[in-house]
């Protein structure tokens, strides 16, 4: 008990004194989800408009297979990352595994089925005469897409969110492709596993702390965006 | 979240009345991951002993020799199997420890690329193999978690006089297996037990370029932890298990293992060695 107790108070101490290693930490998990979070929606997005707006054949198992791709096992990611890019493999030459540069490829196939699956579920739910309305108007077709993106600007956000959440709480794909390498590719989730694992609770808890700070933001400025969009309808 | 604290501590206080005791047919070994990932424990020791005990269930638990330690100075092991010699003394000082017994000893292996570019095998001590790769500045993969192997390195790197540290030294905190490929990926230099080493061999990058020298020496110890740090260690048989160890069949065993599958075997029986550390 009195462990635990310690624990936190130590955290506190390290988090108010801004520790040189926790910010270090923070600061990598942030720019590797987030550069993957932001290819994953610049390349997301319009895809999940194509499957949206446009019928072709096998469309139905292209959904169901974005929508498996939702629910992909991170560390199953992980390891198909770091067959291709190990030395022997596919992609050896590339020198990528146990960079950060890997996890953020990794964080970016974790993100993307996210990204895909929910816009086009929030494009699909604009009412169909909506889009007859915009090509009646004579819109060209980026323009079309560019105004439906509009339209579910609120429900994009919460994709946002949501594909953020998921991957900067990962931790099966980070140590799998990253290596969890002290100093050079650890992020807050494997930090996490490996301040534990040598007894330094303090550390894992501080870090904890911020992990769920994070988490917490993006849910609170999801919700507060929802609410908002809530009260204008 | 300090709510969620009280509430957890105040159930927890309120449980702790009862004194724990001993299970007589539990014994708790707390085991270097090394050690353990050799399968020297489960091929040989652990059948030997529980052929002789059969009442008995062995829990293995693997961590680092750090954490081990750790575990059996609040009395959570019965008996410890290790390899790191100063922790240990310090661990007998304090009195955690009734018995403390090598049992078995081999050597560690420097391993890195095939091309040497800090030219280890032209060294002649680990010690001025690791001056080698730190003024080459070549990268070389620390398990950096408080193990027997880390603690092994860092002895090493103080005979050095070297201090790693900068964009070469990669400090993974976990276990050999993961550090090896690690050093494999990156082509680097790495401080591995011979076991790990040759179980992975075929899926890494990487060729053995130590010599058997006195300074690369691990011995492994079994410590019988002390029952006063909780009455619930079962110090009976964590004797009778280090007793089927340092028996002359128990020797005999350790000394023969690994030969079979790698040609060569892994662990040379204490009796074998020169004594000391």
């Amino acid at each position: 008990m009195q462990i635990i107790w310690d624990g936190f108070v130590e955290a506190w101490r390290l988090l108010l004194g801004g520790d040189a290693q926790i910010l270090q930490i923070t600061w990598r998990s942030l720019w590797v989800s987030g550069l993957a979070l932001l290819a994953a929606v610049v390349t997301g997005v319009p895809l999940g408009g194509l499957v949206a707006m446009r019928d072709f054949r096998g469309r139905r198992f292209t959904v169901a297979a974005i929508n498996t791709g939702m629910a992909a096992p991170p560390v199953v990611v992980g390891l198909l990352v770091a067959l291709f890019l190990t030395r022997n493999g596919p992609l050896g030459d590339l020198r990528l595994l146990y960079s950060n540069w890997a996890m953020v490829i990794a964080q970016f196939i974790i993100a993307l089925p996210i990204v895909v699956g929910l816009s086009l579920a929030a494009l699909q739910q604009l009412e169909p005469g909506l889009r007859q309305q915009i090509a009646a108007l004579g819109a060209g077709r980026m323009q079309a897409f560019l105004l439906q993106l509009r339209e579910i600007r609120v429900a994009l956000l919460a994709t946002v969110m949501a594909a953020f959440g998921a991957v900067i709480s990962e931790v099966g794909a980070v140590m799998m492709v990253g290596g969890n390498i002290r100093g050079q590719t650890q992020v807050l989730t494997g930090a996490i596993v490996q301040e534990t694992r040598i007894g330094r609770f303090a550390t894992a808890i501080a870090l904890a702390i911020v992990l769920m700070m994070l988490a917490f933001g993006a849910n609170l400025a999801l919700t507060l965006i929802q609410q908002q969009g809530r009260r204008r309808a | 979240m300090a709510l969620v604290a009280i509430a957890v501590g105040a159930g927890g206080c309120g449980a702790g009345g009862s004194e724990p005791s001993v299970q007589r047919d539990q014994l708790v070994v707390a085991t270097t991951t090394s050690l353990n990932d050799s399968g020297l424990l489960e091929d040989v020791v652990l059948p030997a002993y529980e052929r002789q005990h059969p009442g008995v269930t062995v829990k293995v638990i693997a961590v680092g020799s750090g954490e081990a330690i750790a575990m059996g100075a609040k009395g959570e092991a019965d008996l410890l199997l290790v390899h790191s010699p100063d922790d240990e003394a310090r661990f007998m000082a304090d009195g955690h420890g009734t018995l403390r017994l090598p049992f078995a000893f081999n050597h560690f292996v420097i391993v890195g690329p095939e091309t040497d570019p800090a030219g280890v095998r032209d060294t002649a001590t680990a010690a001025a193999a690791f001056d080698a790769i730190a003024a080459a500045e070549q990268p070389f993969v620390s398990r950096g978690d408080e193990s027997g192997t880390h603690k092994k390195e860092l002895g090493l790197w103080e005979t050095a006089g070297a201090t790693p540290g900068g964009d070469w030294y990669m400090s993974t905190g976990q276990g050999m297996g993961e550090t090896l490929r690690i050093a494999s990926e990156k082509q680097g230099y790495t401080l591995t037990d011979l076991g790990t080493f040759l179980a992975q061999r075929e899926s890494l990058d990487l060729a053995p370029l130590s010599a058997a020298t006195d300074d690369l020496k691990n011995v492994y110890d079994a410590i019988i932890v002390n029952q006063n740090e909780s009455l619930a260690v079962n110090a009976a048989a964590a004797e009778q298990f280090t007793q089927s160890l340092v028996s002359a069949e128990g020797q005999r065993a350790i000394g023969e293992y690994g030969e079979a599958e790698y040609g060569a075997t892994l662990f040379h029986p204490y009796a074998d060695s020169t004594g000391g550390y």
